[in-house]
């Protein structure tokens, strides 16, 4: 009715105010709703135009229809609507690659390009598989230092991120979705408004940053906006890491640990084999110390609260409450000779032995020995562990200290906290948030989400609409890496160019343009902004250096130079931090740690990290309270009960559970569950850490108090017993031991040799492969990395919180965990678990329809197509490696964007079809072809399976037993081989390597993989 | 009940109440089929089974829907209700057979007036039990594929796999039961098609009785062709459970690998078996007033075969729980003490008492005489041997041999409805039968009259040779 044409000219003439675009621009600032308009009259909306609609209005209601034309117009429009049936189609012609992109064989072989994802500023180098352009599973870059070739849980699990239908996908304003050039507008004008004051009013907001280019994209920002600030936060920071390098060293630096070297190995609640930088790495080094074989063991002594992965894999672990492990440390340190170490009052009664053992072998093995402390622990401790290493002469050998990598160290939390301070009061007028989610996970006492509403501008870029983007006016869609350019670097300085393999599936944005964009230079794309910070950093021949950069996965020569330090200021350290006041003997504490599965939150909306077991409690989906058995007796709890924890004035429910090993009076929570947005995965799974840590107690609080609801939540583990029960399931014996009975084999006696079991039937004749695995229990490090592997490679749907509780989780490869020993204090063995393909495979011998037979090479073949779906197999499985689609998990738990996630060269399953393991049989036939072309045998090591592909551990080789001189065949035949329950006489192709411990002799604690039956052993009524 | 002979009376040793003739016999018997008002007990129990039934259709067509995941099945435990209750209907089926095959040809004339019911029940039970394994297969839409015949992917069943041979043995008991039961009902058919009034019925009748007219030589061909298929069934009777035991004993799981089972098996069947004729007697004979034909000397005589199929059961379970030890294998061993002291120990000692203790009754004649405690002793019976399967099928799958895969199973409530459905199912076919064909064999019950005793030669014919249990 506006389009009335004789009224347009009288606005025309009013040509003036239509286009007072400085008018429209204000109005448009303050509007809300919808963004369309219809004309540019309407869009200025000026007093003109509003009444020319209402004279409008009036004129057609004054002119109207009479009936007859009413008629008229309305037998036009039918006759007309169904002519648009015969508009032409436009011919839409289907054109193949005209100009083949290089390299890429179209429906053929998977290209794989370098690329590093960073977890709180650290890289780590992957090469990524890339099938037509879509990128399919990410594997480690055996080039970059902090990888190795491995690759670890998030990295692996960062493919599914990437199409995870619940990312944000649109630029919103108030929950509008604008455009891009909407933002800009806004950026250029607050950016005005701010420059006016030199930028003092804003904040920048950041993740810990080692992008060297957004680094020097910020600090040319702050230099345009000198009062404006950068302030970086981790929830699991590196603050205390940073501040005890400082107080050791008097000056920033950073300390790589080389563990190839140490033969002792101390860790004060550092968690090496599966948490930080550098874990992959470090995890190498530490596993290849670990095989009898290879020479001298490495002893790993580990002082620790909560328990993690390297605290089962200790040689010897005291498990102290928070409080004392700075006791402990201090009773070492002191013995191993660091001056003025020792604290007031002794190390907790209990530990004495352990310490002066701890400190006699530390001393023995001076500069083959390393001290590593937990990123939880007080700056002090980690002054002492430098120091520690210095007085046993470690720097230099073992630990060697480098410039800093991260940009700009600095105390995170202080900053954050004046951050808070100056939203607060007022003096914060443009917050720009980019990356995290500071709403949801800064400490609680802070009121990060109050303070932050009383700033006016607040802009964040996220992948998700999390709390943070709920409470911003501007929020943006970040790219993931893997559609982006950006930079980074290690652990150990190494930079690494971030490539993207695929275009941004969304309007999604890098944090580098958005910088750029607030400088003003809104044009530059990612790769424009990275490759001009590179260019001249990257020798004479800029585009050969770049490419080499790429293809390599690193940047040549960029690891941080070593640095000269000295201990400057132990004494003060050691004083500096009071020794907290003996609480009483019932006191509660509570520890707060990151998460082994969803890190400290970011991860949470990713189903393969929420569906994968809890390292050591096999819990899955959730992020239980955890307490002791003497702890849950005293406080009347089993597994699932719902519990008020009270810390001062916050309180949370939460479900607890039980788990052998913890210090007694300590309740473990991990971080980043109980979100509240942030996707369909993360939220209601879980319980809100965050909600009760506080600035001043950031990993451990004291005066919890914990109380009984009379609820309880189910909670989904996946094994409910964690008790070997006497049975010769994993072979465990000490180093002393395991000597002792080769001598005794040598010269004559019993071995622990198996004897091979006899069959009345000729042994099938094999001519082509016989594919074998073997499985190294004492390199294992139960790190979880092969189960994502194997999830990514073979296709593996993820299942949801209430099918795992009815036993129905899909891993394909599962890792067992067993205690061993005494409840207080358990030895832990970790047993990865995939299909044995066994020669005489009682799953075969029951299928009705030969859905499961015998290859010629030995591998026991699922035919997906052939099976009914009867679960004989299953159930004759003695290692019931099998998994069974009880209901259509490929699809019904799989959103369509999740599709482009699958590898093509796995088959996706259906509905009532039994599965398992194949030994990725699809690689070992692309390598077999590969080697028929070429006339010759796989050779030994070409085909890797993606577990073993994976293992940061080199702990699981595959190859063929025909090749008496493969490593497989060797190793099946070393003196640790055994098969998973061989008096069956399935004569199992996967084997194990018997887990050999070092413990040290003066503390004599056996090792030994009984346990005796306990509360955990309680039903929980699960399944 | 009140109604019924004290239990000294004479007549409670009879087969047959005395005093009652060739068309007593068969006014009696054939006018419960061809009265012509439905009597209403027999509406409303039929409808309510009939609802049930409709809900197991409900409960299968959602099966079909959403997948076997509806199910409690998971993956330690990946046989659940739907094979604990195929053997349990299978095991019914037993008793049939027994009475209608090996009395037969033990010369047992008792079974008489049981067996034509008996042989209804064995069908409609083998029905059910042969739903469950089509139903619980993860697509079922492929079960044919169990089945050999000629193909274009050339593919043959895998015939080391008990299933296949459950195929063969389930389906070749299905077809036998059905042909003995049909050629038995032959001479009836005819004096229904004789006596019916309606035209309807007649033809229908008439149809099933193949043109029978009672000549010499029909009869002659009767017996030959009903003594052939009597010796096919009997083997059957050991042969069906055997082969259903070896889907468990061909298994290497604890529990289920073992040599007692087949004969344990068998035992179990025909215990179960005779407690489910016993159910479906007693109410028969007191409803439709048949306590003439089916005397307490026939209850007496089935509560003596469940007694002594009873023991063999208990000897069964003793025998498991002493090979568990006595193997001192550490598997065998925690498995039955698994079963006596683990999660699941309320079933394993409620089918202790229920099989084994509760059955002990049965020494007391005063309670074999008394049909209500015979009755409720085979309801026991019939609980716990489906029971016995559960602990067979779930306490052996739920811990095995890495105590790393352990779990626990429950039915869901899709189980119990597909359960239910089948035990409704099962009554509403029974009702059926009972409304249209003769529950209770007329001319065989004939022979039992006084006038047929003729004196002279032997006869070679089976049904009329007197014999004492």
């Amino acid at each position: 009715m506006s389009t009335n044409p004789r009224l347009l000219p009288t606005l025309s003439a009013n040509a003036g105010p239509v286009l007072d675009l400085e008018a429209l621009r204000r109005r448009l600032e303050t509007e809300r709703g919808h963004g369309y308009w219809r004309s540019l009259e309407e869009l200025a909306r000026t007093p003109e135009f509003e009444a020319m609609l209402r004279r409008d209005e009036n004129a057609v209601a004054a002119e109207g229809f009479d009936r007859r034309d009413l008629i008229k117009f309305m037998g036009v429009s039918l006759a007309l609507a169904g002519l648009t049936a015969c508009t032409r189609q436009p011919t839409e012609k289907i054109v193949p690659y005209v100009r083949q992109p290089e390299e890429v064989v179209p429906g053929g072989r998977p290209l794989f390009f370098a690329t590093a994802m960073t977890v709180s500023g650290y890289a780590t180098g992957l090469l990524v598989e890339s099938h037509s352009g879509r990128p399919t599973k990410i594997e480690g870059n055996a080039l970059h230092p902090a990888s190795l070739g491995a690759a670890d849980l998030f990295s692996q699990a960062s493919i599914y991120t990437l199409y995870d239908p619940d990312r944000s996908q649109t630029l919103e304003h108030l929950d509008e979705i604008r455009p891009w050039a909407a933002f800009l507008a806004a950026a250029r004008r607050t950016a005005d408004e701010e420059r006016k004051n030199g930028g003092a009013g804003v904040r920048i907001l950041t993740e810990t940053v080692s992008s060297p280019t957004l680094a020097l994209q910020l600090r040319s920002l702050l230099g345009a906006l000198p009062g404006a600030r950068w302030i970086q936060w981790e929830p699991a920071g590196a603050d205390n890491v940073r501040d005890g390098a400082r107080t050791a060293f008097g000056e920033d630096a950073d300390v790589v640990t080389d563990l190839g070297g140490a033969d002792v190995i101390l860790s004060l609640g550092a968690d090496f084999l599966a948490c930080g930088p550098a874990h992959l790495a470090m995890t190498r080094q530490f596993a290849r110390r670990r095989r009898p074989e290879n020479g001298e063991m490495n002893r790993l002594y580990v002082v620790e609260t909560a328990s993690t992965v390297t605290g089962a894999n200790a040689d010897h672990r005291l498990p102290v409450p928070a409080r004392e492990v700075e006791r402990v440390t201090r009773a070492i340190a002191s013995a191993v000779g660091v001056a003025g170490a020792a604290g007031s009052g002794s190390a907790a009664s209990g530990s004495n032995a352990f310490v002066a053992a701890v400190a006699a072998d530390l001393k023995a093995h001076a500069g083959r020995s390393a001290v590593l402390v937990g990123p939880e622990q007080p700056a002090a401790l980690h002054a002492l562990g430098h120091a520690m290493n210095h007085a046993l002469g470690n720097f230099g050998k073992t630990v060697r200290a480098i410039e800093p990598v991260a940009d700009r160290p600095s105390n995170q939390l202080e900053a954050l906290k004046e951050l808070c301070a100056d939203m607060a009061g007022g003096r914060v007028s443009t917050i720009v948030i980019l990356g995290g989610n500071p709403v949801f996970s800064a400490p609680a006492d802070l009121e990060f989400g109050a303070a932050l509403a009383k700033v006016p501008n607040r802009v964040h870029l996220s992948l998700y609409k999390d709390e943070t983007s709920a409470a911003c006016q501007w929020h943006i869609p970040e790219t993931h890496y893997l559609e982006s350019w950006s930079d980074a670097r290690a652990f150990d300085g190494t930079a690494s160019i971030v490539q993207p393999l695929i275009s941004p599936l969304y309007d999604g944005r890098s944090a580098h343009e958005v910088v750029a964009a607030l400088a003003g230079l809104p044009q530059s794309s990612g790769y424009d902004i990275v490759r001009a910070y590179w260019r001249g950093r990257m020798g004479r021949d800029f585009e050969a250096s770049w490419r080499r950069a790429l293809h390599d996965g690193v940047v040549a020569n960029t690891a941080s130079p070593e640095k000269r330090v000295s201990i400057v200021q132990v004494r003060q350290a050691a004083a500096s931090s009071a020794a907290a006041a003996a609480p009483s003997a019932d006191a509660l504490e509570l520890v707060f740690r990151t998460d082994p599965k969803v890190y400290d939150g970011r991860f949470a909306n990713n189903g393969w990290l929420q569906e994968l077991p809890d390292p050591i409690t096999r819990t899955t989906w959730d992020n239980a309270v955890l307490f002791s058995l003497a702890t849950a007796q005293r406080l009347g709890l089993q597994k699932e009960d719902v519990v008020t924890l009270t810390v001062g004035r916050r309180s949370l429910d939460a479900a607890a559970w039980v788990e052998p090993g913890l210090p007694d009076g300590t309740a473990v929570l991990r971080l980043g569950y109980g979100r509240r947005r942030g996707g369909r995965v993360a939220s209601g799974v879980g319980f809100d850490a965050y909600g009760l840590r506080t600035s001043d107690a950031l990993w451990a609080a004291e005066g919890l108090t914990v109380r009984k609801t009379g609820k309880s939540h189910p909670i989904a583990c996946t094994q409910m017993h964690q008790n070997m029960e006497g049975r010769d399931i994993v072979r465990a014996e000490s180093l002393e031991d395991f000597e002792k009975a080769k001598t005794k084999e040598a010269e004559g006696g019993h071995g622990g040799k198996e004897a091979p079991i006899g069959s009345l039937y000729a042994p099938h004749p094999s001519d082509t492969y016989a594919w074998a695995m073997a499985i190294d229990l004492s390199a294992c490090v139960g790190c979880n990395a092969c189960v994502v592997a194997c999830q990514s490679e073979n296709n593996i749907p993820i299942v949801g919180k209430d099918q795992v509780r009815r036993g129905r989780e899909m891993h394909w490869l599962r890792i067992d965990h067993y205690y061993g020993g005494l409840p207080q204090n358990p030895r832990h063995f970790f047993q990865p678990v995939p299909c044995m393909h066994c020669e005489d495979a009682p799953c075969e011998l029951v299928c009705p329809v030969g859905a499961t037979v015998h290859s010629a090479e030995g591998l026991n073949d699922m035919v997906y197509n052939r099976c009914v779906g009867t679960r004989y197999c299953s159930n004759n499985c003695p290692y019931k490696v099998r998994r069974f689609n009880f209901y259509h998990f490929s699809t019904d738990f799989r959103p369509p964007s999740m599709r482009m996630l699958a590898n093509p060269d796995v088959t996706v399953r259906w509905r009532g079809v039994m599965e398992k393991c194949t030994y990725c049989v699809q690689r070992i036939n692309e390598t077999k072809i590969d080697s028929e072309l070429a006339g010759r045998r796989v050779r030994d090591g070409e085909i890797t399976p993606a577990c073993a592909q994976t293992c940061p551990a080199e702990a699981i080789v595959f190859g063929d037993l025909q090749d008496k001189e493969s490593r497989v065949a060797k190793l099946r035949e070393s003196g640790r081989g055994y098969s998973l329950l061989a008096d069956l006489g399935t004569r199992p192709r996967t084997t194990y390597l018997g887990a050999i411990r070092n413990p040290n002799p003066a503390l004599g604690e056996p090792v030994t993989t009984s346990f005796p039956p306990t509360m955990l052993d309680v039903e929980t009524g699960q399944k | 009940m009140s109604r019924l002979p004290p239990i000294d009376d004479p007549r409670s040793t009879e087969i047959l109440e005395p005093g009652h003739t060739f068309a007593s016999v068969t006014d009696k018997i054939s006018a419960i089929v061809l009265a012509k008002r439905t009597p209403r007990f027999w509406w409303v129990g039929f409808l309510f089974a009939f609802s049930v039934t409709l809900w197991l259709f409900a409960a299968i067509g959602y099966l079909l829907l959403k997948g076997i995941g509806i199910w409690g099945v998971d993956v330690p435990i990946g046989w659940g209700f739907a094979i604990v209750n195929f053997v349990w209907w299978i095991g019914i089926g037993h008793a049939g057979t027994l009475i209608s095959a090996i009395l037969l040809l033990l010369h047992q004339e008792w079974r008489t007036s049981i067996n034509r019911f008996a042989e209804a029940m064995t069908l409609f039970a083998v029905a059910q039990a042969g739903l469950f394994p089509l139903l619980h297969l993860g697509r079922p839409w492929l079960a044919y594929w169990l089945i050999p015949y000629p193909n274009t992917m050339a593919l043959w069943p895998q015939f080391r796999s008990p299933l296949v041979w459950d195929v063969f043995a389930v389906s070749t008991y299905a077809t036998v039961s059905l042909l003995f039961w049909y050629v038995g009902l032959i001479p009836d058919l005819a004096t229904l098609r004789d006596r019916a009034k309606r035209k309807f019925f007649q033809i229908l009748y008439g149809m099933g009785a193949l043109g029978w007219r009672g000549s010499a030589a029909h009869w002659h061909r009767y017996e030959v062709a009903y003594l052939l298929l009597a010796g096919l069934a009997t083997p059957l009777v050991v042969s069906v459970h055997t082969v259903v035991s070896f889907d468990f004993t061909i298994g290497i799981i604890p529990g289920w690998h073992a040599t007692i089972f087949p004969p344990y098996f068998v035992a179990g069947a025909i215990f179960d078996g005779f407690a489910m004729v016993l159910t479906l007697a007693i109410p028969l004979r007191a409803v439709y007033g048949l306590e003439g034909f089916i005397t307490l000397r026939h209850l007496q005589n089935m509560a003596k075969i469940m007694l002594a199929t009873g023991l063999i059961v208990a000897y069964g379970y003793m025998i498991e729980a002493f090979m568990g030890w006595y193997s001192g294998n550490v598997f065998e061993k925690y498995t039955v003490w698994n079963r006596i002291t683990g999660p699941y120990r309320h079933y394993y000692w409620a089918l202790i008492a229920c099989n084994i203790l509760t059955p002990q009754l049965l020494w007391f004649k005063r309670i074999r005489s008394t049909p209500w405690i015979l009755w409720c002793i085979a309801m026991v019976v019939n609980a716990g041997m489906w029971l016995e399967r559960f602990v067979i099928v779930v306490t052996s799958l739920h811990r095995d041999f890495l105590p790393s895969s352990w779990g626990m199973y429950a039915g869901t409530f899709w189980d119990w409805s597909t359960f239910i459905g089948t035990i409704g199912f099962f009554i509403a076919l029974i009702f059926l039968f009972i409304r249209f064909l003769p529950m209770i064999s007329i001319f065989e019950m004939r022979t039992l009259v006084p006038e047929a005793d003729v004196h002279g030669e032997p006869q070679p014919d089976p049904g009329r040779i007197e014999g004492e249990v």
